[in-house]
């Protein structure tokens, strides 16, 4: 087991589900033996606005955030928010991102442009990005909610951790009738 | 079992197992869930109270009966109660008492940022303050042996960063001490002057008696590492402190921030040469230190506002920040926005629609403030919105009289709206007050109120009737209308602006993210008959943009409440 505390940010819209991702990754790195820290958003910044979720595991946690320049994997719901956190992300750290685009108020207004072709933009600064279209995996999967766990089965790529675990984790977090579903979400995403 | 806990849940089992008895609350993030989790278990009674104030008093009533109570408030609430909370400091308790207050440095979802450790100092009530789950966990338990040897209330602390982290907890077993005796007692329940002039002395002398015992109280801890610089430390400050240095510098950690341990601050300055402290907003441990005669440095390298960091901590001490690489396009920003669907939004424009002055309060409603609806005037606490527009109108005449409103939620209506409309109703002020109604304490997260019918299990309780209570108070004119119906509202709001003497008007209809509210198909637009007047982006529904000239709706948003079709001229919202 790594010794050196590793970090995860969830990053999206609020109201697309990034609580239940997190609640299963703390699940999971909890069972494997970790130290975990969850750090959650609630309230009214749930409303639709920018939301990010930490989650942090090692030998010994002990700040409940991620800094600036300390996410070792930016797992984002939404394309412009992963580009909003990428500061956040550590030289040679991992972005996984959905992507799907929610305009903000300022854009659907007119009053600001959404900005265009993030994805090349962020690999020109050497960052790694891998994005796909969850919503369209998670439409296929059975239910476009399942965009979480799409993400999930995407990250699971970067872990050492066997699939046996995850699927367990997401037995543990998610409604019985609701599994199928989501175990295939996990699937799509982990085979995308 | 070692399982994962939000710092909310573990405070609720560390007073499970501590046995207490009776909580009563109101809800306020990030305090909502302590008193939510502890719901869940059975053994203990458990409720919404209408607001803080009455929260402390009734958990003051199960402590006097002989019973550990507890209740719960974020900050600002702890305004409300502090009326009880400085007086029960004098009269203490019977069965253990424990008051959770929770700090929002960062204002997350707060209207100010107030530091509470000056709600305890002023009112010389114990306070603990934990720094994460398990700290929370076995603070709430230690709290009440605290509360009942020194016979006070004890407020435990929370920050959003601890109060919404999960981190490991190892749980034990529930015990409920004996019930005591409830003895009638004179000398030190009844705070007339003569009691309370003796009382206080106890006061001061049990705060000196609480400094003492904080020396060797495992709340209290040094980490010697090294004599060169030693840090001292509290709540979620403690954890930075550890992510920048490690064990490589000598750490007082404080857990009972109420009062502090003088003694044991000296010893730990006697180890060290050079002092920096390290805390959130006010510097509240500095300034003791300095009044102790210690030279420290903090706030002269620590910031006064917002929440810490690691990097911020690391940036004081003279340390390499971590730093990540941006993009140089600037990210258009995602303030939070009132959902698709939400019923706030159908009446907010028809206030802006009639340039209404809106005296606004505490609530999902404040989002009104935003564009494009850009409909709300004013937001202070709890309860306001009611109070001012008395005065506002008072002052203002005719002139404010004919476009002004109050909008006020229902749950914040039950917590301090009440008094407000008395007044209004008693001193006679021309205002029209809007309860917003959503039949739910929405921001929150969902809690029941005296108006749903509902309690904290989701099981049948009393319900108070709004349109009779309104009445009751002497408000004649009371309307109620459905906010989806925007030509309603309309005609009503303009109607009540015109009406002599005080109304009222209910705009009611559930949170449409309650689950019992039956969602709809998304609207579909019809392009060829949208002309691309964008009449619909008035209302600044999240669900609605332009695309190539056309409306265009977001089917994982749209809830198909149909509001934007009242406002299509062309029926092309369907």
């Amino acid at each position: 087991m790594s010794k050196e505390t590793k970090n995860i940010m969830i990053v999206g819209v609020g109201g697309q589900g990034s609580l239940l991702a997190s609640k299963i990754l703390g699940s999971l790195l909890l069972s494997e033996g970790y130290d975990v820290k969850v750090s959650e958003v609630h309230g009214m910044s749930q409303r639709g606005g920018s939301v990010v979720t930490y989650v942090r595991y090692g030998e010994h946690v002990y700040s409940p955030i991620i800094d600036e320049g300390e996410a070792d994997y930016i797992v984002s719901f939404e394309l412009m928010e992963s580009a909003r956190w990428l500061k956040y992300l550590k030289k040679d750290g991992q972005i996984v991102t959905n992507t799907q685009q929610i305009d903000p108020m300022s854009v659907v207004l007119g009053a600001e442009e959404y900005p265009e072709n993030l994805v090349e933009k962020m690999k020109e600064k050497g960052v790694k990005v891998d994005a796909l279209d969850c919503l369209s995996l998670a439409e296929k999967a059975g239910n476009i909610k399942a965009v979480n766990v799409v993400l999930l089965g995407r990250l699971s790529h970067y872990f050492d951790l066997p699939e046996e675990s995850w699927i367990k984790a997401l037995e543990n977090n998610v409604p019985a009738k609701l599994l199928d579903i989501n175990k295939k979400a996990f699937q799509y995403g982990k085979e995308a | 079992m070692k399982q994962l806990m939000l710092g909310n849940a573990a405070v609720a089992r560390g007073l499970y197992e501590a046995g207490v008895s009776f909580a009563s609350s109101y809800p306020g993030t990030p305090s909502t869930e302590v008193t939510e989790e502890l719901a869940k278990y059975d053994e203990v009674y458990s409720e919404w109270a209408p607001n803080e104030k009455v929260a402390m008093e009734a958990a003051f009533g199960a402590s006097l009966a002989g019973r550990r109570s507890f209740c719960a408030m974020k900050h600002v609430g702890l305004n409300v109660a502090a009326d009880p909370l400085y007086t029960m400091s004098y009269t203490g308790i019977n069965g253990g008492m424990v008051i959770v207050v929770a700090d929002d440095a960062g204002m997350h979802s707060s209207q100010n940022e107030q530091d509470s450790r000056h709600h305890a100092i002023a009112s010389k009530v114990p306070m603990l303050e934990p720094s994460d789950s398990d700290e929370a966990y076995r603070f709430a338990k230690l709290a009440y042996e605290i509360s009942e040897e020194f016979d006070t209330p004890v407020l435990l602390k929370m920050c959003t960063r601890v109060a919404h982290s999960q981190s490991v907890v190892e749980t034990g077993e529930r015990v409920v001490p004996e019930k005591k005796e409830y003895v009638k007692d004179i000398r030190k329940y009844v705070m007339t002057p003569a009691n309370a002039i003796r009382k206080h002395p106890v006061v001061e002398e049990r705060t000196r008696k609480l400094s003492e015992y904080g020396y060797d109280s495992p709340l209290n801890r040094m980490e010697i590492s090294g004599t060169e610089l030693g840090i001292i430390t509290d709540s979620t400050s403690y954890q930075y402190v550890k992510e920048v240095c490690g064990d490589t510098v000598s750490i007082l950690k404080i857990g009972l921030v109420n009062p502090l341990p003088d003694r044991l601050i000296k010893e730990f300055a006697s180890k060290v040469e050079k002092i920096v402290v390290v805390e959130e907003l006010d510097p509240i441990i500095e300034d003791h230190c300095k009044a102790l005669g210690l030279k420290v440095s903090g706030k002269d390298i620590l910031p006064m506002t917002g929440e810490f960091s690691r990097n911020i901590v690391a940036k004081a001490l003279g340390i390499e920040e971590h730093k990540g690489v941006a993009l140089e396009d600037p990210m258009p920003p995602r303030p939070p926005a009132m959902c698709p669907g939400c019923p706030h939004r159908g009446l907010f424009y028809a206030l802006t629609k009639n340039k209404c002055t809106v005296l606004g309060d505490i609530g999902c409603y404040t989002l009104g403030s935003a564009p494009p609806l850009n409909a709300v005037d004013t937001t202070l606490c709890m309860g306001a919105s009611l109070s001012s527009i008395h005065g506002f109108n008072k002052m203002g005449g005719e002139e404010t009289e004919k476009k002004t409103v109050a909008v006020i939620g229902d749950s914040t209506f039950m917590h301090s709206g009440m008094t407000g409309l008395a007044n209004i109703a008693y001193n006679q002020s021309n205002s029209v007050s809007i309860i917003l109604d959503n039949s739910i304490t929405g921001m929150t997260g969902h809690q029941q109120n005296p108006l749903t019918g509902l309690n904290i299990k989701g099981d049948p309780a009393g319900q108070i009737d709004l349109e009779a209570l309104c009445r009751a108070m002497g408000i004649e004119r009371v309307k109620v209308v459905d906010p989806y119906d925007l030509k309603e509202c309309d005609r009503v709001i303009k109607e009540e602006l015109e009406a002599a003497g005080p109304s009222v008007i209910i705009s009611r209809r559930p949170c449409v993210l309650l689950k019992k509210v039956e969602k709809k198909p998304p609207l579909k637009v019809d392009t060829d008959k949208c002309v691309g007047c964008k009449s619909c982006m008035k209302l600044g529904c999240p669900a609605i943009s332009i695309k190539d000239g056309k409306a265009r709706v977001d089917n994982t948003l749209c809830v198909g409440c149909g509001v934007c079709s009242e406002m299509c001229a062309f029926n092309a919202l369907a």
